[in-house]
């Protein structure tokens, strides 16, 4: 039985299709963890709902920021954003906790593809980031945020969030492998969220903004999938300024940029790197 | 004669220490070979590398007739490996485990669930099988270990001390299976520190120490390489004591004396003429003998010995010899 006849090499399609599998099988591994612990599904709800709570029911209507009229439809697209920063987290921690397991010995001494551990780790977690998304979107409506679009539109803004969310994953794969201890990942992830979500026009329009801070906070991509999901969603922009910065006027050239920039850099960066930390 | 696993000159470095210095070996298909040494003798690492895991520094390994570096996905489809340290998925029910490499393995949906239950079945696992892996006693842990690395019917195994931490029972019980594996004509490399284990299971041997070679071969080979045999006579009278030692050492040996000289012990070479020599002399001088036995060397003893050598202040302490 185990005088097994040489097996030919596979040809490139096929490879491609036995990583996809591959992939496919590995992030049923990780969905089926999250069934035994759920509640790590509710953390990635909490910062993005508090937020919400915080700034869309609180302090509507006690401030006013910029020109804006209705607040919290104007921050709900920032807060989902905040969703899908925190996905980078999420995969930082799950790969520095798999490269500590002997299973990660065990798949690299299958004749699967480098590449399919990440891709299915980064798509379980592309899952979740989904999950979340919904349920932030639920605690908006429930206070009082009201969506003006089609259905389409919606869907595409979903689609957006979740496009710069996957680009996140990667680049939560490329902090686990450098920081490679969860203490570090909580604390370093924890401050690229709260930077990148408030250095944009998530909670505060371009305009009101210090002119210096302006120019950065345009320039981040969270403004430009923030600017793109407002108007998909038909909520107030809150671009008075004649003039507005570039990725602020046509924010999805620059949202799809910025995806593809972090995509081509992290995806073959962590992958190759996954492989020299699990080979040591 | 055909080999699965070929090494030659292996070397890695971990920055700046040597993990393993040189190592070659060779495993004929279908035989096993035990990897035997201390603590950090360079095991794991030649483990890895092997299963290609960790590319050498230098020197070069065959494994099913590919080469690990160049020809490492391939190898990949012919080798099973079942780690140090636990290589299943905790929070996964065993079946669970099993199904996910299975599929992977391209062994299908259904492929992958009937070979689960083949196995869970074999290793006497079906009662846990649809429980967290977590919650496995550490025996139940290596079963499903051992039955993971089966699942795609590899033709060379690894298994890196797979009774570690076992109970007398759990280990015979597992090396029933490998036996059972090798019948079928799978090869096994195993490491092991159980030298007891190593005889047992192993038609070769190869001992490392500080990553290199220091001994190999069947363990009676190895046995024979210390190459004295320890005779131990009882006498019924202490008295004889001195004119027993006499005789011993008239053999060759340096006889000590124990129990108040109720007991003489000595090493000596030559077998059964040598005990025949012995015991006719002893009549002769009228010495009153209640037993004489004459042991062979202990695997454990021949470890000691060779380890002992190289090891010097860091190595275990060789045994004190013991009747
Ligand atoms: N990834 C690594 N980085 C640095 N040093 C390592 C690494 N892996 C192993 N070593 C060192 O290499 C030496 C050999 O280790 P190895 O694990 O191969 O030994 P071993 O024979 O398997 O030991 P044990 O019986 O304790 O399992 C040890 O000194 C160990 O500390
Ligand atoms: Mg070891």
């Amino acid at each position: 039985m185990s005088r097994t006849a040489p097996i030919p090499d596979d040809g490139p399609l096929l490879r491609l299709a036995h990583a996809v599998h591959d992939g496919f099988v590995l992030a049923g591994r990780h969905l089926t963890h999250l069934g035994r612990t759920p509640e790590k599904i509710v953390t990635g709800t909490l910062t993005p709902a508090v937020i919400a709570v915080a700034l869309g029911y609180l302090f509507d209507g006690v401030v006013t920021v910029g020109a804006v009229p209705d607040y919290t439809a104007f921050i709900m697209p920032g807060v989902l954003a905040q969703v899908a920063l925190y996905g980078i987290g999420t995969t930082a921690l799950g790969v520095v906790a798999d490269l500590d397991n002997g299973i990660t010995d065990r798949f690299r001494s299958l004749p699967i593809s480098r590449s399919s551990v990440l891709v299915g780790h980064t798509l379980a977690d592309l899952v979740v980031t989904a999950v979340n998304l919904v349920l932030v979107a639920l605690v908006g409506f429930a206070i009082g945020w009201r969506i003006d679009a089609p259905a389409a539109h919606v869907l595409a803004a979903l689609g957006l969030l979740l496009l710069f969310g996957y680009a996140m994953l990667w680049v939560g794969v490329l902090l686990g492998l450098a920081l490679r201890t969860p203490d570090t990942v909580n604390s370093v992830s924890g401050l690229v969220l709260v930077v990148f979500s408030f250095l944009s026009t998530s909670f505060i329009p371009v305009e009101a903004l210090p002119s210096g801070v302006a120019q950065v906070a345009a320039w981040n991509p969270v403004t430009a999938l923030v600017t793109a999901v407002r108007d998909l969603l038909g909520g107030p922009g809150g671009v008075v300024a004649a003039d507005p910065p570039l990725p602020v006027e046509h924010p999805l050239p620059v949202l799809f940029a910025a995806v593809a920039l972090v995509l081509v850099v992290a995806v073959p960066i962590g992958t190759r790197a996954h492989h020299r930390a699990a080979a040591r | 004669m055909e080999h699965d696993v070929e090494a030659e000159h292996l070397v890695k470095r971990f920055g700046e220490h040597t993990a393993v210095r040189d190592v070659s070996l060779r495993v004929p298909a279908g035989s096993v070979l035990g990897l035997l040494g201390p603590n950090g003798a360079g095991k794991t690492t030649t483990v890895r590398m092997l299963a290609t895991l960790v590319e050498p520094d230098s020197g070069t390994a065959r494994v099913a007739g590919l080469d690990v570096v160049a020809d490492a996905r391939r190898v990949r489809r012919h080798i099973g490996l079942t780690g140090q340290y636990a290589t299943v998925d905790g929070l996964l029910t065993g079946r669970q485990n099993l199904v996910l490499l299975g599929r992977l393995l391209r062994l299908g949906r259904r492929g992958a669930a009937r070979r689960a239950a083949e196995l869970l079945e074999r290793f006497q696992l079906t009662q846990a099988a649809d429980r967290p892996v977590g919650t496995y006693s550490g025996g139940m842990r290596r079963r499903l270990d051992l039955a993971t690395c089966l699942i795609g019917e590899p033709r060379v195994i690894f298994l890196d001390e797979p009774t570690t931490g076992l109970d007398p029972t759990s280990r015979v019980l597992l090396w029933q299976t490998i036996r059972e594996q090798v019948a079928a004509g799978t090869t096994i490399l195993l490491t092991t520190q159980y030298l007891e284990e190593a005889d047992q299971l192993s038609d070769h041997i190869v001992v490392i120490d500080r990553g290199r070679v220091i001994a190999e071969g069947t363990p009676d080979q190895l046995k024979d390489s210390v190459g004295r045999e320890q005779v131990e006579i009882r006498l019924a009278d202490p008295g004889h004591a001195e004119t027993a030692a006499a005789v011993l050492r008239r053999q060759g040996g340096e006889p000590a004396l124990e129990q108040g000289g109720r007991r003489v012990t000595a090493t000596l070479s030559g077998n059964l003429p040598m005990i025949s020599r012995v015991t006719a002399d002893l009549a002769e001088a009228g010495v009153a003998v209640t037993e004489v036995t004459l042991r062979r060397p202990s695997l454990d003893e021949v470890f000691f010995q060779l380890t002992g050598a190289t090891a010097q202040s860091t190595g275990p302490a060789p045994r004190k010899e013991q009747a």
